[in-house]
C-alpha cells in the first residue's frame, strides 16, 4: 500500500532555508500510524496532525536533498519545458527511490520512489514489500496527469488553487494508496472519469 | 513552475489573520445555506482547504461550518464530496461529537466520504467496526449494483489489513478468501459495458456477448484476469482487478506459516494437490480422474479442489491466477503501458508463488517446472532484471526442497547485475533490498556472495548518497577474515572505482576519437591498452585475485582530474563511515596476525590516496581512530610491528604530510613499547625507537616548516615530548638525554618567537610541558608509574580493589557503630 503522496518544490527558494522544501500538495492515505502504537494514542489530535505534517515535511526534505545530489552527480542540464510539452517533461525527469529506515520518519521501513520534474518533486511512500515496478508505473502516470490537469508547467498556482482535482485523481488511480494492476482498457476507463471531473 | 503567485498565496493563507478568518468562515456559511452552489462555492471551499493545509497547526472552525460541510460529504455533487473531504480531513471532529464508529455504515457511504471516515479511525475498536461493517454488507449485497460501489470497499479493507490485521475473525476470513476466490476465478469472460461487435448499424440482433481478449488481441480462451482486455468491463471483472491488486497482501498477512502447519498437514496436502494435478484436463468436466492427461498450467474446475476449505481454496485459485499470469506475460502486448504492465504482473505472480509455496511446500514441485521455465526465458535478458530478482528469491526459499542447482541465478544476482546494471537505481534498491532481507540464508547457502563485494561495491560507487544507508547494513556481513584485506584496499579506492565507472559509461556512448574536440586525460589512459590492466582489476567482479595493485600511485595520477567530479565527490563523503563500520567488523573476527597486517596496510595507504584534499585528512582521522584502538585491544602489536612503526616515526616528512597519523603513531610508541605489553621488548628496542623519535623531534624544533607546509600542530610536538619521557622512564640511560633536549628548548624559547612555532601561547605551552616532563623524571621510580599507570589504576576497582576496599569497609562498620 502507498502511505502517501506529495508534491513539493526541489529547486532553491529565497523564502526558505536551504535544504527546504514547501509542500504543495501532500495525502497521507488511511488512519495515522498511531492507532497502533500506545505511545502516539496519548497524543491529542491536533499533536497526532501536527506530528504527520511533520513527518510528510521530513519526506520532503529529504527527496529534496536525493534530488539535488542526483542533478549534481549526472551533471545534466535541467530542460526547461513549457505547457503542452509534458510527455518530454516527463521523460526528461529525473527518478529515484531511497530507503527510509523504520522510525525515520514512519514506524516501519518505507520505501519513497521519487520524480523530480524540474522545480518540483513527486514522491510516492510506499511500504518496503511493494511492487516497486507497479509503484513506478502509478507515480509517472500521476505526475502526467497531474502536469497536465493543474498545467504545472506553466506559471499559475492551479495546484494550490484546485486541489480537489488530484484528490479526484487519486481517489480513481490510487484509491485509499492501493496500487492497482489496470492495463490501458481499465486505465482508460478511470482517466475518462477523471477527465469529466476536470472538465467541470 | 513553482513562481511567486504560489510562494504568496501560500504566505497569504499561513498569515491570515483571525477577523479576516471569521468573516470568511461566515460568508462560506451562508453561501452553504443556499439550495444551488455556484462557482464562488466551490471556490471558497477550496480556499479554505488552502488556508487549513498550508499550516501544520490546526486550526478549528466554527461549529455551525463543520456540521454543514459534514451534510456536504454525501451531496450528489462529487466536486462538493472531495471538498468537503478534504477540508474536514485537515481539521478535527467535532469536540464532544467524535464520531460514532458504530453508527455509522462505511458501506453506504461514497468513496471520498469512506475514505476520510477511514483517515479519522482512532483506535483499534474504530477499525474493527469499520471493518465489520464493509464484511456485513459483503455478504449481504447483491451481485449487481452501482459500477464502482464495492470496489472502494477492498482498498479500504486492505488499509485496515495493514494497520490492525486483528480486526478480522475466521469468519470473516472465510467470506472474503469465498469472494476472493469468486472475483478472481470466476468473473465474467465476455466484455462488459454494452459492447457489441457491430458497427453503427447495430441492431439488438448484433448484440451478443463479445468475449474478452488478450493483449496481444486474440480472443482469451481462459479465465478473466488484469491482462485481459474488453471494451468496457462488468462490475466482477473491476473486483478481479481490485481482488489481484491486494491478494499478494491478503496472503502475507493471513496466510503466513505459523499458522500451525504439521507434518501431517503437510502430507495431507501434498497427497491433495499431486491428486489434483492429475485431474487437470483442458475442458471444464467434472471428472476427478484423467489419467495420463496433460497437466494444464491454467485450468481446473476439478471436483476435488471445490472439497477443499476457503483458505486453501483461494491458495489453489490464486496458483492457478499467477500461471495464468505468468503465460500471458509471454504475449507481445500492442501497447507500451501494457508491456510494463505484464513485467509488473510478473513479479507479483513470482511473488505470490512464492509465498503460497512458503505456506504450502507440496505446491514448490508445482510451481517450479514454470518458475524454472521462465528463468530460462528471461536469464539472457538484461532488462527484465528486476523481474529475476523475485524469481532469485523463490530459488532461494525454495531451491534446496527442490534440489535445483542455483548457480546461474547468483552468477546473475551478484554478477552481471551489479556489474552491467549498477546506474539503476530501481534495481541497486531492490539488489541491496534483497540482500538485506536475505541476508542470513545467502550467508548460509550462497558461499559466492562474500567474494563479490568489489561488484557489490560498484552500486555504492556509482550512487552513494542513495544506496549508503544498505550499505551501512550490509558491511558487517562482507568483513571476513579471508578477504578483509583486500576489502580495505577496494573500500579506501572506491572513489577510483567511482570514477572509473563513469569513463566506462563515457567510453561506451562516446566515439574514439572526438573531432577537435577536447577529450578527458583520463578517458585516454582508459581506452590506452598499457594501462588496461590497472582499470580492470578495478573493475573485477570477484575477489580473491589480490589484494591490491603495485602501481596505485599511477592509477592516483591517471585519475586526478577525477577529483572534482561530483560523483566521485559524493563517494569520498561516505568512505570515512564505511571504513569505522569495517573497523568496528574487523575486530571480531580478526586474529593479531590480521590485526598486524591491517595497520601495515593503514600505514601504507596513508600516503597512497587519490588526492582529493578533505577525502585525506579524513581518511587520516578514521586510520588514527583505529590505530589506536587496534593497540589498545591487543598492546603486543605494537612490539610486533615496531620495526614498521618505528619507521613511520622516524621519518620527519611524515610530522608535515600525515600530522594526524604520526601523533597517534608517537603516542602508542610510546605507550606500549614496554616490557609489560609485550616480552619481546629489549633496552636495544627502547633505545632505538628513542633515538629515531628524538632525531625528529630536535629537527622540526630546529628548522623552519618545508615551504608550503604549516608549522606543526604544538600537539604533534608535545605528543613526541611525551613518548619520548614515558621511554626514558623504562630505560633510564635515556634520561640526561631528555634533559638535555628541554635545556635547549628552554633557551630557545628565551629568545621569543622561533621559526617552527609560530603562536607565542603555543610556544609557552610546549615549554611549560617540557618543564613538567623534566620533573617528573627527576624521580624515575614515580615517573614511570604516572607516564603509564599500570592497568589496575586506571581501571578502578572500588570495592573490588582489595586496597580501595579496606578504607571503605571501615568507613562503613564506623558509620554503623557510632549510630549517633
Amino acid at each position: 500500500m502507498v502511505r502517501c503522496f506529495l508534491i513539493h518544490t526541489v529547486c532553491p527558494l529565497s523564502a526558505v532555508a536551504p535544504g527546504e522544501s514547501r509542500v504543495l500538495y501532500s495525502r497521507v492515505f488511511g488512519p495515522d500510524e498511531g492507532v497502533q502504537s500506545a505511545q502516539q494514542r496519548e497524543l491529542s489530535p491536533e499533536e497526532r496532525r501536527l506530528l504527520q505534517k511533520e513527518k510528510v515535511a521530513v519526506v520532503a526534505r529529504q527527496v529534496h536533498s536525493a534530488v539535488s545530489l542526483s542533478r549534481e552527480a549526472s551533471g545534466r542540464l535541467l530542460v526547461e519545458t513549457v505547457p503542452g510539452e509534458e510527455a518530454l517533461a516527463l521523460q526528461e525527469a529525473d527518478s529515484g527511490v531511497m530507503r527510509l529506515r523504520a522510525g525515520d520518519p514512519f514506524s516501519e521501513e518505507m520505501s519513497v520512489l521519487w520524480l523530480g520534474v524540474q522545480s518540483l518533486g513527486f514522491a510516492l511512500v510506499c511500504e518496503s514489500h511493494e511492487n516497486l515496478l507497479l509503484a513506478e508505473g502509478t507515480l509517472r502516470n500521476l505526475t502526467r496527469h497531474c502536469l497536465e490537469h493543474l498545467h504545472m508547467l506553466g506559471q499559475g498556482s492551479e495546484v494550490l488553487l484546485k486541489s480537489n482535482r488530484i484528490d479526484v485523481l487519486l481517489s480513481r488511480l490510487l484509491p485509499c494508496g492501493q496500487l492497482l494492476f489496470l492495463n490501458h482498457r481499465f486505465a482508460q476507463s478511470l482517466e475518462k472519469e477523471v477527465a469529466a471531473y476536470m472538465a467541470k | 513552475m513553482y513562481s511567486h503567485g504560489s510562494e504568496s498565496l501560500i504566505k497569504q493563507a499561513r498569515e491570515i489573520q483571525e477577523p479576516e478568518l471569521q468573516k470568511f468562515y461566515n460568508r462560506l456559511v451562508k453561501l452553504l445555506q443556499g439550495k444551488e452552489f455556484s462557482h464562488e462555492t466551490v471556490d471558497s471551499l477550496q480556499r479554505l482547504h488552502l488556508i487549513l493545509s498550508a499550516t501544520k497547526y490546526t486550526r478549528t472552525l466554527p461549529s455551525e461550518l463543520q456540521k454543514r460541510l459534514s451534510s456536504l460529504l454525501s451531496s450528489p455533487s462529487e466536486q462538493l464530496q472531495v471538498l468537503s473531504s478534504a477540508v474536514l480531513r485537515e481539521t478535527l471532529p467535532l469536540s464532544g461529537q467524535e464520531r460514532n464508529y458504530n453508527q455509522d455504515n462505511i458501506s453506504q457511504l461514497n468513496s471520498h466520504a469512506a475514505a476520510l471516515l477511514l483517515s479519522q479511525a482512532g483506535s483499534r475498536a474504530d477499525l474493527s467496526s469499520l471493518c465489520a461493517q464493509l464484511l456485513r454488507s459483503l455478504e449481504s449485497r447483491p451481485s449487481e449494483g452501482p459500477s464502482h460501489s464495492l470496489t472502494h470497499m477492498l482498498p479500504i479493507l486492505n488499509t485496515i489489513l495493514t494497520h490492525s490485521p486483528e480486526c478480522l475473525t475466521e469468519d470473516h476470513m472465510t467470506l472474503l478468501s469465498k469472494k476472493l476466490v469468486d472475483w478472481l476465478r470466476y468473473a465474467s469472460i465476455t466484455q462488459g459495458g454494452g459492447a457489441s461487435s457491430g458497427g453503427f448499424f447495430t441492431g439488438p440482433r448484433s448484440r451478443q456477448p463479445v468475449p474478452i481478449a488478450e493483449l496481444d488481441g486474440t480472443v482469451s480462451g481462459d479465465f478473466f484476469t488484469v491482462l485481459c482486455v474488453g471494451q468496457g468491463f462488468t462490475e466482477d471483472q473491476w473486483m478481479n482487478v481490485f481482488s489481484f491488486s491486494m491478494l499478494r497482501h491478503w496472503l502475507l498477512t493471513y496466510h503466513s506459516v505459523s499458522n500451525g502447519n504439521t507434518a501431517a498437514d503437510t502430507a495431507n496436502r501434498l497427497q491433495l494437490s499431486l491428486s489434483l494435478s492429475h485431474s487437470h484436463s483442458f475442458s471444464n468436466d467434472d471428472r476427478s480422474e484423467v489419467d495420463g492427461s496433460v497437466v494444464s498450467m491454467v485450468s481446473a474446475t476439478s471436483s476435488t479442489s471445490r472439497l477443499l476449505p476457503p483458505k486453501e481454496r483461494l491458495r489453489e485459485k490464486a496458483f492457478q491466477y499467477c500461471q495464468r499470469l505468468i503465460e500471458q506475460s509471454d504475449r507481445k502486448a500492442h501497447k507500451r503501458t501494457d508491456t510494463e504492465l505484464q513485467r509488473a504482473c510478473l513479479v507479483e505472480a513470482v511473488c505470490i508463488l512464492d509465498c503460497l509455496c512458503i505456506e504450502d511446500t507440496s505446491l514448490v514441485f508445482r510451481a517450479f517446472p514454470c518458475i524454472k521455465a521462465l528463468f530460462g526465458r528471461l536469464s539472457s535478458d538484461l532488462s527484465f532484471a528486476r523481474v529475476l530478482l523475485p524469481l532469485a528469491q523463490f530459488y532461494l526459499n525454495h531451491g534446496e526442497i527442490a534440489a535445483v542447482d542455483c548457480e546461474c541465478v547468483w552468477n546473475l544476482v551478484f554478477g552481471r547485475f551489479p556489474a552491467d546494471l549498477f546506474n539503476d537505481p530501481f534495481l541497486a534498491h531492490e539488489l541491496l533490498r534483497f540482500l538485506r532481507v536475505n541476508l542470513e540464508s545467502l550467508q548460509l547457502r550462497v558461499p559466492q556472495y562474500t567474494r563479490s563485494f568489489p561488484n557489490l561495491l560498484k552500486l555504492l560507487a556509482w550512487d552513494s548518497p542513495a544506496v549508503v544507508d544498505d550499505f551501512v547494513d550490509l558491511l558487517p556481513s562482507l568483513v571476513t577474515a579471508g578477504t578483509a584485506v583486500e576489502l580495505l584496499h577496494t573500500l579506501l579506492d572506491l572513489p577510483c572505482l567511482s570514477a572509473t565507472l563513469i569513463l566506462q559509461l563515457r567510453s561506451a556512448s562516446l566515439p574514439i576519437c572526438e573531432p577537435g574536440g577536447r577529450s578527458l586525460l583520463s578517458l585516454d589512459a582508459f581506452r590506452n591498452p598499457s594501462y588496461r590492466g590497472l582499470f580492470l582489476f578495478l573493475l573485477r567482479g570477484e575477489a580473491g585475485s589480490g589484494d591490491t595493485i603495485d602501481r596505485l600511485s599511477t592509477l592516483h595520477e591517471l585519475l586526478a582530474e577525477a577529483a572534482d567530479w561530483p560523483r566521485v565527490i559524493q563517494c569520498t563523503q561516505t568512505v570515512p563511515v564505511l571504513l569505522h563500520i569495517f573497523f568496528n567488523k574487523v575486530i571480531t573476527v580478526a586474529d593479531e596476525k590480521l590485526l598486524a597486517h591491517l595497520i601495515l596496510v593503514q600505514l601504507e595507504r596513508s600516503s597512497l590516496l587519490l588526492n582529493i584534499p578533505n577525502y585525506i585528512k579524513e581518511i587520516h582521522r578514521v586510520f588514527s581512530c583505529h590505530l589506536l584502538r587496534l593497540c589498545k585491544l591487543h598492546p603486543s602489536l605494537v612490539v610486533d610491528q615496531s620495526h614498521e612503526l618505528l619507521e613511520f616515526a622516524g621519518t620527519t616528512a611524515n610530522v608535515y604530510s600525515k600530522e594526524e597519523i604520526y601523533t597517534h603513531v608517537v603516542w602508542v610508541l610510546g605507550e606500549y613499547l614496554s616490557v609489560s605489553c609485550d616480552s619481546r621488548c629489549s633496552v636495544r628496542l627502547i633505545t632505538s625507537c628513542f633515538e629515531a623519535m628524538e632525531a625528529v623531534l630536535f629537527e622540526i624544533t630546529s628548522s623552519a616548516p618545508p615551504p608550503g607546509t604549516s608549522s606543526p600542530a604544538p600537539r604533534v610536538i608535545t605528543t613526541l615530548m611525551s613518548a619520548l619521557a614515558k621511554l626514558a622512564s623504562r630505560s633510564h640511560d635515556l634520561i640526561p638525554r631528555v634533559s638535555m633536549f628541554l635545556s635547549k628548548l628552554r633557551k630557545v624559547s628565551r629568545g621569543g618567537s622561533v621559526v617552527w612555532c609560530s603562536d607565542e601561547e603555543d610556544l609557552v605551552a610546549i615549554v611549560t610541558r617540557g618543564e613538567e616532563l623534566w620533573s617528573l623524571l627527576k624521580a624515575p621510580g614515580v615517573a614511570q608509574s604516572v607516564l603509564t599507570p599500570p592497568p589496575h589504576v586506571t581501571t578502578p576497582q572500588w570495592h573490588r580493589d582489595t586496597n580501595v576496599a579496606m578504607p571503605l569497609r571501615l568507613r562503613a562498620l564506623t558509620s554503623l557503630t557510632h549510630s549517633q
